[in-house]
């Protein structure tokens, strides 16, 4: 192969490797993260596998009453749900909705469950 | 070969075949909701007419605020408890009574739902998983207690504990999220003649089995043999 040929093709390999370094660190899209941190696993791999935890998590607290106190979507929400508006569906940038708005992936859970923080809830609901 | 590694071949292959037959075996179990009595926990209640007042309805009021329904009368409103006035005609006998779910050892709810959606929890607790269920209300027609209602609207702002949604069947569900902390149901803990006594009705030396050994009590509708978690006394 020519040099020229080579370079090209170096070239093309590396050009292949910056987006999976970025996509470690930057979104294309606003978030709000609300207060954050990482409990379960690293940000990473819950982008990717988090649905996997709750439809495995769900089956067990409905069908046999065996619940996480850390997979429970109560919880993701308690410190995912935005400092503003105690939500994670309020906005086009909360937590939950500007990934999914992005992927274009509809979200069926907040039609049952609420996508608002507990302890907001009961504070909004106590008389 | 000789004998000995004959007989333990033998048992290998036998223990081997019963793993393998045997989970065909439990699907058929489990797809019927057939009763687990030997389940060490199952939650049921008695409730006592005699002291259950007339034109109380402070356990479906509980109920209401606990599970976030609205507590209309319409018939697209949901109801999972609500207050009946019985008269016996013959003898002018007039008491009340709450009905709701009666959370059944063979639930026809479960018999008839096409997804597997109705189901009963190894503790007694007759649920709907709402992620199956497709609002076919089959399990509403079956039920002889009239316990489920049909989410016909869109619904907001839901208690963070009690998921409900439209075009999903539901019923009591003796407040599961309760009950799984260690809590009494909302209507028990709202009753103010402490006439629903909740417990465990395997627990030999729980309140509630020791007072269904102690006095009579009666299945709504014991006729249908549905083994009821939920019994009265004094009708």
């Amino acid at each position: 192969m020519s040099v020229p040929g080579v370079r090209l093709l170096l070239l093309l390999l590396i050009s292949l490797c910056i987006p999976n370094v970025w996509a470690d660190q930057a979104l294309p899209y606003k978030i709000d993260i609300g207060r954050g941190g990482h409990c379960v696993r690293d940000p990473v791999w819950m982008r990717k596998n988090h649905m996997h935890l709750l439809i495995h998590q769900r089956d067990l607290t409905v069908r046999e009453g065996k619940r996480d106190k850390e997979i429970d979507l109560r919880n993701c929400i308690e410190c995912h749900a935005s400092t503003k508006d105690d939500s994670v569906i309020a906005r086009s940038d909360s937590f939950c909705v500007a990934c999914h708005r992005y992927e274009a992936v509809k979200i069926d859970c907040f039609e049952c469950h609420s996508g608002i923080r507990k302890s907001a809830w009961l504070e909004r609901n106590a008389k | 070969m000789s004998d000995v590694q004959r007989r333990n071949f033998l048992k290998t292959s036998v223990g081997v075949a019963a793993v393998a037959i045997a989970p065909g075996l439990l699907l058929f179990k489990v797809a019927h909701g057939q009763s687990d009595d030997d389940s060490k926990v199952r939650w049921g209640m008695l409730i006592d007419t005699s002291n259950c007042a007339e034109g109380c309805n402070e356990c479906v009021k509980a109920c209401n605020k606990e599970n976030g329904l609205s507590g209309g009368l319409a018939p697209t409103d949901s109801q999972w408890i609500r207050k009946i006035e019985i008269k016996d005609v013959s003898t002018g006998h007039q008491f009340a009574l709450p009905m709701m779910c009666q959370h059944c050892a063979e639930p026809p709810c479960v018999d008839v739902c096409p997804t597997g959606a109705s189901f009963k929890r190894y503790d007694g607790i007759v649920l709907v998983d709402k992620h199956r269920c497709i609002g076919c209300r089959y399990c509403m027609m079956a039920c002889p207690y009239k316990a489920r209602s049909f989410v016909h609207a869109p619904l907001h702002d839901q208690n963070p504990d009690v998921p409900r949604g439209k075009g999903t069947v539901e019923s009591c569900t003796m407040c599961v999220h309760r009950v799984d902390e260690g809590k009494q149901p909302a209507c028990a803990e709202a009753c103010p003649n402490k006439s629903i006594l909740f417990g465990n009705l395997h627990d030999p030396n729980s309140e509630i089995a020791k007072k269904i050994r102690a006095v009579a009590s009666t299945q709504v509708r014991a006729d249908l043999n549905l083994n009821t978690g939920v019994r009265y006394q004094g009708i």
